[in-house]
Order: structure tokens, then C-alpha cells, then sequence
């Protein structure tokens, strides 16, 4: 049996009267690359929410890496690009290096400091996303497919396990799609990074993703890429509640 | 022109404690901006104005000299600031909702125990615009000694206190106690209105956290370039607002702030001239 980098047990989850999730079982193994999709308000970001423990489930349990999520301490080995991480405050004054700096602070801890060595590693996490040159540039000033690739940066500077993104190609433009998911794959392949990704673009994530997971309220499929695009539209429908069609990108 | 501030007591003491309140005030004030909370440290001032018209109070009934109305200034300041944090956990949806209840809370408070003194001399005009002739040796040392502390835990704390006002959610995330940075972030702001209110006034002591900070705002590129330029339009800001203000007899709170409004006037139409602002 392959390794779970997060397991859940049974969860569920309702905000005030109404139910998100429902009985919830679900194991990321390590090395895999999952493509989270789902109807809006099918409770996607739900469940990222309580695995990072942002969120606290009506009953069930989160491990992480093997551990509870309650004594789950060892934050740097997960990172987190949220689906807000482009709404920040554009005219924030931090350069593209301190932003990326931030991945670190957690891990540096309390009472230390900044040092050359943790400056090499914002360096060579900005190289891995193809950013270094903008290192002392404003983050305000640049592009939304640049600073997606900056926040992924910072997501990677602590040396993860798990990548978990939430919508990260919402904003950019349709030609970055595929450099960036690339960037995803190479991560995933020569890092061994394990991935876990929000998307609406079920067409491009299906050409690099290795599994998929469907989620409205309860899991509706989580099986092999392959076996997802073979879905029909009438099962899609009954997971979605409504016809849908996969948009499939041939080029 | 300045060796009135070096041959006299009062006046040295207050340019020193101007020249130690031009960094921690502008320092704290740019984190203030960047989270968007600029109107907090108003609700905290006028916070302390009630824990000073307290002071004042038992001072004037009881008489009893020895404390300096500040101390009491900076426990009300405290408090005020916890206060705030419990109704932010209230009201989450509405989180600037604490800043007014405390504002309106501070003045309440501040007008009864005024009542209750029946009056104040001019020692109240003088914490309420500042003046160049307040500040005592004792009062100097405190602040002195608040301004290392302050300092230092920023110093200590830079990376997390960066960290939490660029994005909270990815701090937490991160594994950074978002709760516990909040809650010295907003001690830290408390201790530095109750040390500035001696020079800049009850009224005009946010001015100094934010103006410097939105003038550096318009030609910062990096974190650290704001904090650079926001101490150094700060203390531009005192020391010519305390000069000018002596010589002139007017509170220094005035002067300062107005030099401060005229560096952010400057920045702005120089940043124009060079390039499209963005921020």
C-alpha cells in the first residue's frame, strides 16, 4: 500500500443549517497529482479548508504526513496557494524576494533570523518557477500569471511534500495555462511532489493531472484520469445535478 | 536657533523624546496602514485620553502626585486594545465595528471623569495637543526605555509581523501563531500612542503613524524601503514641527502634523511627475 500524505475519515461539514460535505473518506498518496473538481458550492474549498485546519469539521479526523492534524506541527511541509492569494493588496510595498521570504518564516521559527543560507533557498525557489530576475521587483507591478508563479514560489521555498492549490489558474491567461501546468508536472515528476488542485479548467488538468477526484457534497468518483474523461455526460450530470460536457483542449 | 534645546532641561528632554517617538511611531504605523487598521490607533488615542483624564483625576482628588498620568494613559490604552481584539472576535463580519464602540467609549469616559475633577488646568490642553514643555526627565527615560523594548520585539518579530500583514490566512497556514503576533502587534501600538501623547497630542498622534507612512508609500518598492523612508519623514516631521512650534508658541502636535500633511503633499506630486502612481 503507497503512503498518504492527508487522509480523511469520515468527514462532515455543514455551515449553519446547510450541509457541505458528507462522509467524506479520501487519501492522497504520495507522488500523485489530484485534480479536485466539482460543481461551485460543492464544498471544494471546504475540504482544503479543514485539511490546513482552517476550518474545524462537525466529526471526522484529518491525518496529515501520518499524524493528527490537531498534533500536526510540521507546517513547512506543506504548501498552500489559496484561491485569494491574487487578491491581495496590490499596492502592498514588498518586493517579489519577500514575499517568497515569507514561505520561510514559519520554518526559521521564533527568535531567528534571516540568513545567507535562507536567502540561496528564496533564490532557487524563484529559479524553480522561472522568477528570479524579478527578485527585486515590486509584486504589485507584475502580471497575474507572474505573480501566481511568485505565490507558488513561496509555496515551495520550505521544501514540501504537498502542494495544495485552489483555483491557481483563475486570472491568468489561457496561453500561461499550459507553461504553468507544466511547471506542475515537473514539480510533481523530478521533485516528487505530491499535488492537489482545485480547478473549473477540467480540460487542461486532465491532460497532466494522474488522478481525479470529484466532489459534490459526498465523493462522487475518484479513480485514474483515463478513466474520468471516460466518463459519460449522463454520469457527469448526476454528480454535477445539471448536463455537462468536458471541454476537452486538443493542440 | 536650536542651542535653546541643548542649554535647557525641558527642552532637551522633549527634542530627544520627539527624536525616539519619530522612529517608533512611523515604525508601528506602517504595519497600521498596510492591514488597513489607520483608524485603530485613533480609537486607542482617545482610549488613552480617558486612562489620562483618569490620572489627572485622582491626582487632582486625592492628591497624589507621584504617577504621572501616563501610566494610567498606557494601562487604558492596554485595555482598550484588548478590547478591541474580543469585539473583532465578535462582530468577524464587520471588524472595523470594535474601532468605533472603543472611540466613542474613550470619550465617554474621558468627559466623566473630567466632570468628576471638575475641570482641568491647561494640563489637559497639553496632552490633548502636546507641548514642548511637558516632558519631564522621568517621563523621558520611560519612553526611552519603551522605545528600546518596542524596537526590539519589532526587531525580534519582523519577519512574522511582515508576514501576517501581507496575507493572515497564508500565515496561519504557514504554521505562525496569527492570534498571538495580532495580540502583541496591538500592545505595541497602545505602548507607543501612550509614549507619543506627550509631544504630539491625544488628537494628532495616528497622524504620526500614518502620514510618514503614506508619503513612503509612494516611492517604497520593498518592505523594508517603507520602514527606511517612514522613520525618516517622521522624525523630519518632529524635529521641524518641535523647533518651529517653540518658537512660534504653538503646541508642537499642530506643527508636526502639518509638516507631515506638507511631506505627503511633496511625495505625491513628486512621484507623479516620475512615474503613474500605483499604489
Amino acid at each position: 500500500m503507497t503512503e498518504s500524505v492527508v487522509s480523511l475519515r469520515n468527514i462532515n461539514f455543514s455551515y449553519e443549517n446547510k450541509e457541505v460535505l458528507k462522509d467524506i473518506n479520501l487519501d492522497i498518496p504520495k507522488g500523485s497529482f489530484i485534480g479536485l473538481v466539482g460543481p461551485n458550492g460543492g464544498g471544494k474549498t471546504t475540504l482544503i479548508k479543514i485539511m490546513l485546519g482552517l476550518l474545524t469539521p462537525e466529526s471526522g479526523s484529518v491525518y496529515l504526513l501520518n499524524e493528527k492534524l490537531s498534533s500536526f506541527k510540521r507546517w513547512n511541509r506543506i504548501g498552500y496557494v489559496s484561491q485569494k492569494s491574487n487578491a491581495f493588496n496590490k499596492g502592498f510595498p514588498a518586493t517579489v524576494f519577500e514575499v517568497v521570504a515569507m514561505g520561510l518564516t514559519a520554518k526559521i521559527g521564533y527568535l531567528r533570523f534571516f540568513r545567507r543560507e535562507h536567502k540561496e533557498k528564496v533564490m532557487h525557489a524563484l529559479s524553480q518557477v522561472g522568477m528570479e530576475s524579478y527578485a527585486k521587483q515590486n509584486i504589485g507591478q507584475l502580471s497575474g500569471g507572474q505573480q501566481q508563479r511568485v505565490f507558488i514560489a513561496r509555496a515551495l521555498v520550505g521544501n514540501p511534500e504537498l502542494l495544495i492549490l485552489d483555483e491557481p489558474t483563475v486570472g491568468i491567461d489561457y496561453k500561461n495555462v499550459e507553461q504553468f501546468y507544466s511547471l506542475l508536472n515537473k514539480l510533481n515528476e523530478e521533485k516528487n511532489i505530491t499535488l492537489f488542485l482545485i480547478t473549473h479548467d477540467t480540460g487542461a488538468m486532465t491532460k497532466h493531472a494522474t488522478d481525479v477526484v470529484c466532489l459534490n457534497k459526498t465523493l462522487h468518483f475518484h479513480g485514474k484520469t483515463a478513466e474520468y474523461t471516460q466518463l459519460t455526460d449522463e454520469d457527469l450530470s448526476k454528480i454535477y445535478g445539471h448536463p455537462v460536457n468536458i471541454v476537452v483542449h486538443d493542440h | 536657533m536650536i542651542e535653546n534645546f541643548i542649554q535647557f532641561d525641558f527642552l532637551r528632554h522633549t527634542f530627544l523624546t520627539g527624536l525616539l517617538i519619530g522612529v517608533i511611531a512611523p515604525l508601528l504605523g506602517t504595519f497600521l496602514v498596510v492591514r488597513r487598521l489607520s483608524l485603530l490607533a485613533d480609537a486607542l488615542s482617545h482610549v488613552t485620553l480617558a486612562g489620562i483624564a483618569f490620572g489627572l483625576f485622582i491626582e487632582k482628588a486625592f492628591v497624589f502626585p507621584y504617577l504621572s498620568p501616563i501610566y494610567s494613559g498606557m494601562a487604558f490604552s492596554v485595555i482598550g486594545s484588548v478590547f478591541i481584539e474580543r469585539l473583532r472576535a465578535i462582530y468577524t463580519s464587520y471588524q472595523e465595528l470594535g474601532i468605533p464602540i472603543i472611540l466613542s467609549g474613550g470619550v465617554g469616559l474621558s468627559v466623566i471623569f473630567i466632570a468628576l475633577a471638575k475641570g482641568f488646568n491647561t494640563d489637559l490642553f497639553n496632552y490633548l495637543f502636546g507641548s514642548v514643555s511637558a516632558v519631564s526627565r522621568n517621563d523621558f527615560l520611560m519612553i526611552l526605555f519603551m522605545s528600546i523594548a518596542i524596537i526590539t520585539i519589532v526587531f525580534i518579530f519582523y519577519k512574522e509581523l511582515v508576514t501576517l500583514s501581507f496575507d493572515e490566512e497564508y500565515a496561519t497556514v504557514s504554521g505562525i501563531h496569527s492570534k498571538r503576533i495580532h495580540f502583541l502587534f496591538i500592545i505595541l501600538i497602545a505602548l507607543v500612542i501612550a509614549a507619543s501623547i506627550r509631544i504630539v497630542g491625544i488628537l494628532l498622534v495616528s497622524a504620526l503613524m500614518t502620514l510618514p507612512v503614506a508619503a513612503a508609500m509612494r516611492h517604497a518598492k520593498s518592505y523594508k524601503q517603507l520602514i527606511f523612508y517612514s522613520i525618516v519623514w517622521g522624525e523630519l516631521s518632529v524635529i521641524l514641527g518641535i523647533i518651529s512650534g517653540y518658537y512660534l508658541s504653538i503646541p508642537p502636535g499642530g506643527t508636526i502634523v502639518v509638516i507631515s500633511i506638507i511631506i505627503l503633499l511633496i511625495s505625491i506630486v513628486w512621484n507623479k511627475t516620475k512615474q503613474p502612481a500605483t499604489v
